[in-house]
């Protein structure tokens, strides 16, 4: 993880949007790990955490119709950090699958994230490794996709074309 | 759908199950006895525009998609976002419309013929009205009303205060008539300080002689 340290510069900058959907992919030791100091205390709940079903839905190609994809289990919570005011920000945390841990650790981190004085600490030692991490985890996906990969153009039609009936 | 703005947002209830289930017992209770004051017991954070027992009824009654009509006083308001956010009801604009409607003072009660009052079939499907009631400190001395119908044994007496005759004489008014359209009509239920009064569509209500004495 320590060698993340590289590619801190070019990944300071993260929106709210993309620190949660870090945070829900992030790895729960690593977050075990980050947060245990502001984990002692326990928080103040706005809605502790809950599973349930969420329907995801696509479009063909990325432009088409909506579809229904599939349900997904979620949980979700949200809270302020222990001792925190009212006005105090709130963090939420929306995670694929049940963990109730991993979406309490989740919103721990998003309400540091807004808090100023921990903003930039928690972006180089919790955003960037995982950052690093899921980039990987994506490329190696990529790549075995694409070792499948066949193309076409070698299947050029030379002559009387809609003779044959494709399958 | 609409983001809900947290930065003002309380807690809900702490145990959602038995927090709901409590009030909604009170909620019957209160329906079951007309006039009498039923107390709100479950923990969770009152939201500062609204009164604890109104808070806490809609909060238990609520659900995903169940539309709301706010009072104008309401609307925007830490209330407004707290049972957006724990309930994610629906707020809607059209009264006619609504199957709760929540309301902050006396003088923004809507006329209940403006609000949805259920048909010969579904006289169920009307709008459930909750009102703050906050003591107030005019001028104007509270009103006794006498209570009769289901659920009461003779009679009973509750204590209303309004700021203005008018305002007190238009309530009797709208109220009566709502009580000559059963089976239709408006439930209300008076959200105190101390707890929640059910005021079913059967109740008929009527000022006691003492009280329009003193007027």
């Amino acid at each position: 993880m320590l060698q993340a340290s590289d590619s801190v510069i070019s990944t300071t900058n993260f929106s709210r949007a993309e620190w949660l959907a870090l945070l829900a992919r992030a790895p729960l030791d690593l977050l075990e790990q980050v947060l245990k100091d502001h984990t002692q205390d326990a928080p103040l709940w706005l809605r502790p955490p809950e599973t349930g079903l969420m329907m995801v839905e696509g479009r063909a190609g990325g432009t088409g119709e909506r579809f229904n994809l599939g349900e997904v289990t979620v949980t979700r919570c949200a809270l302020r950090l222990p001792n925190a005011q009212k006005v105090d920000p709130v963090g939420i945390a929306y995670v694929v699958g049940r963990s109730h841990r991993h979406a309490y650790l989740a919103a721990i981190a998003d309400a540091l994230l807004l808090s100023a004085a921990w903003q930039d600490h928690l972006k180089q030692t919790l955003l960037a490794p995982i950052k690093e991490l899921v980039t990987q985890q994506n490329s190696v996906r990529q790549a075995h996709a694409n070792s499948s990969k066949v193309d076409f153009f070698t299947v050029a039609r030379e002559s009387g074309a809609g003779q044959d009936d494709e399958d | 759908m609409t983001a809900v703005n947290l930065s003002e947002v309380g807690a809900g209830f702490q145990d959602i199950a038995r927090g709901s289930q409590s009030i909604f017992r009170a909620a019957l209770e209160a329906l079951s006895y007309p006039g009498r004051q039923v107390a709100v017991n479950a923990p969770f954070d009152t939201p500062t525009a609204a009164n604890r027992s109104s808070s806490g009824l809609l909060l238990a009654l609520l659900e995903p998609g169940s539309r709301l009509w706010l009072s104008p006083s309401l609307i925007g308001t830490d209330a407004a976002a707290w049972i957006v956010f724990h309930t994610n009801c629906e707020i809607t604009q059209r009264s006619s419309d609504a199957e709760f409607a929540w309301i902050k003072h006396w003088q923004e009660l809507p006329k209940f013929s403006s609000l949805c009052l259920g048909t010969d079939e579904y006289p169920d499907h009307s709008t459930t009205c909750v009102i703050d009631v906050v003591p107030t400190h005019d001028n104007m001395p509270p009103s006794l009303f006498t209570l009769t119908g289901p659920g009461i044994k003779t009679a009973t007496t509750i204590e209303l205060q309004f700021t203005t005759l008018n305002e007190r004489n238009a309530f009797i008014q709208d109220r009566t008539l709502n009580h000559s359209l059963f089976p239709r009509g408006v439930d209300l239920f008076l959200a105190t300080t101390h707890g929640l009064i059910g005021l079913p569509r059967t109740t008929s209500i009527e000022l006691s002689d003492e009280a329009s004495k003193c007027m």
